[in-house]
């Protein structure tokens, strides 16, 4: 198991936004994690990668207990994060947007192989290069988030919402990049109010509502569930 | 109002106003880097400027010299300046990282209210300059409260005359160095990775910390360097007046903030425009309506100037601050 989460509960203040949540993702899988919005599926993976402090539980990452360690230490680890609203630096190039990647890494010749696999990933950027982050387009900047995160070069990558506020074109697009990477060696956590493509390309997934999980389960077996396919994918 | 004055004294004004400017500039700097990365105004950052002028009045003073000295000789004025500025540089280097660790770093930790960061920011600058102003006399650099009196290590004399416009060794020492510290800083931040660093928490610090950066390392940094930035500017000070007082950060500190909000606070580049317009206009400012009314006139314009354009001329942040 890559990462394991054991009863995580986490205030906001004094409002509880996690209800004691256990999940895990093994070596090598997709796993998406759906919900509506404020069912705290950003607020698990702030806790995940760090930025936020957990109430009680364990976060179990590669063998290790990583609940109180700091979140720039847990990228060093291998959570490489692209977080919700894709947090592209605007005044920084698409160039040291990657390079922010690899910011704590000290392998050169390493840190030009993975700039050379982003680009290849996503030739697009490579265009842009120069560019300053703000003015990319939100298909790029979720591109340039993506990238940036591959580029930490993780064990476990966590993708917040990547399709939010893209064209159905576009989405399809991330999706299959998303497919790629993880093909390529690289577990996947993924959160998504896109349930239709999420649970279709997930090994598994799981379903949170208001802090808790309620149903868990294959890609497969959730897609053709029939409350989720009412409650998440529109249809009856 | 003396516009004969004025005129005959502009190239006078100008080069005292870029001198003065320059000073506030480099102090400047540390306002805008700590507020880029914190959104915190260090008011203690006066204080920071003040040990720098003190620390190297003191320096000079162990070495032999004090306001009695006349210093002869190239090697000797070398050597001051040196010694001046190694001690300068670390003293208020150490007192910016010791504001950090005592005043703010604790209230971080427990997510304190931006109005307690103010309050502690005040309450270190009073604790350091009155703890100057209380023990300078045993400290043997000056009486109890009293301005301190220094060596003056390099003798104005005009070095460069182009028609009537005199500019002397000190104020080109002052205004060039002032300029290199701006230039050498900027290169840092825009194309080293550190730089990047601090770049990247002042444009958001949560993704920052996402891509494995430590931002107590990078605030740390930047105290660091700011207090670098006064450093120099305490020892240019002291080379400029020749005299220093416990409180001598509270004008030039305010002036140096003013400064770097007229810049666009956050905004390096701003700073140094900020400083020298400031400086300028003030000492116009004094040669069309006298001296005394320097402050109040340095003040108006900030005022005028910040209703037209509330970010500063340059506003932009740190973080966006690129060619």
């Amino acid at each position: 198991m890559l990462l394991e989460i054991e009863n995580l509960t986490l205030l906001y203040g004094r409002i509880q936004a996690l209800h004691g949540i256990s999940l895990h993702v093994n070596e090598g899988e997709v796993v998406a994690l759906i919900g509506a919005n404020g069912a705290g599926k950003t607020t698990t993976m702030r806790a995940i990668s760090g930025l936020r402090p957990v109430a009680s539980g364990k976060i179990i990452f590669d063998g290790h207990d990583v609940t109180k360690v700091r979140a720039d230490l847990r990228v060093i680890r291998g959570i490489g994060q692209a977080p919700e609203g894709r947090g592209v630096f605007p005044g920084m190039t698409v160039q040291e947007n990657l390079e922010m990647g690899a910011y704590s890494r000290r392998d050169r010749a390493g840190i030009a192989q993975d700039l050379a696999m982003v680009f290849d990933l996503f030739p697009r950027l490579r265009e842009r290069q120069r560019q300053a982050g703000g003015t990319l387009s939100g298909g790029e900047q979720q591109m340039l988030a993506v990238g940036r995160a591959m580029m930490t070069r993780p064990k476990l990558l966590l993708l917040d919402e990547p399709s939010m506020g893209l064209a159905p074109m576009l989405i399809q697009q991330i999706f299959e990049i998303i497919t790629r990477i993880n093909e390529q060696g690289t577990t996947v956590l993924l959160v998504e109010q896109n349930a239709q493509q999420a649970l279709s390309r997930a090994h598994r997934g799981y379903v949170l509502e208001t802090g808790s999980i309620v149903k868990e389960g294959s890609g497969q077996e959730l897609l053709h569930d029939p409350a989720v396919k009412e409650a998440y994918l529109g249809v009856a | 109002m003396d516009f004969d004055g004025l005129v005959r004294d502009f190239p006078d004004l100008t080069t005292t106003g870029l001198e003065q400017g320059a000073i506030y500039a480099l102090v400047a700097l540390g306002y805008t880097l700590v507020y880029g990365v914190l959104r915190l105004i260090n008011f203690a950052h006066s204080e920071v400027f003040m040990i720098g002028t003190v620390a190297a009045l003191g320096t000079w003073q162990v070495m032999g010299y004090n306001q009695n000295s006349s210093v002869n000789g190239i090697g000797i004025i070398l050597l001051l300046l040196l010694a001046g500025l190694a001690a300068a540089v670390v003293a208020s280097t150490l007192t910016a990282v010791a504001v950090e660790r005592v005043a703010y770093r604790p209230l971080r930790r427990r997510n304190a209210p931006p109005l307690a960061f103010l309050i502690t920011a005040i309450g270190a600058s009073f604790v350091l300059f009155e703890a100057v102003g209380l023990f300078s006399d045993d400290l043997g650099i000056g009486g109890q409260r009293t301005p301190f009196g220094m060596v003056d290590v390099m003798q104005s004399e005009t070095l460069v005359s182009i028609g009537g416009w005199d500019i002397t060794n000190t104020q080109l020492l002052v205004i060039l160095s002032a300029i290199g510290m701006l230039v050498a800083l900027d290169l840092f931040i825009n194309r080293s990775r550190l730089g990047r660093g601090i770049r990247a928490v002042a444009q958001d610090p949560d993704t920052a910390a996402l891509m494995g950066v430590n931002k107590d390392r990078v605030i740390l940094l930047v105290f660091v360097l700011g207090g670098i930035m006064a450093g120099a500017a305490a020892l240019l000070w002291n080379v400029t007046y020749a005299f220093s007082r416990f409180d001598v950060g509270f004008l030039i500190g305010l002036k140096a903030f003013s400064a770097a909000v007229l810049g666009g606070i956050g905004n390096l580049r701003g700073a140094l425009v900020g400083g020298l317009l400031l400086g300028v206009v003030e000492n116009y400012a004094s040669g069309l309506f006298g001296g005394e009314w320097k402050d109040f006139t340095g003040f108006v314009v900030l005022i005028v100037l910040l209703m037209f354009r509330p970010t500063g001329l340059l506003g932009e942040s740190l973080g966006r601050a690129r060619a």
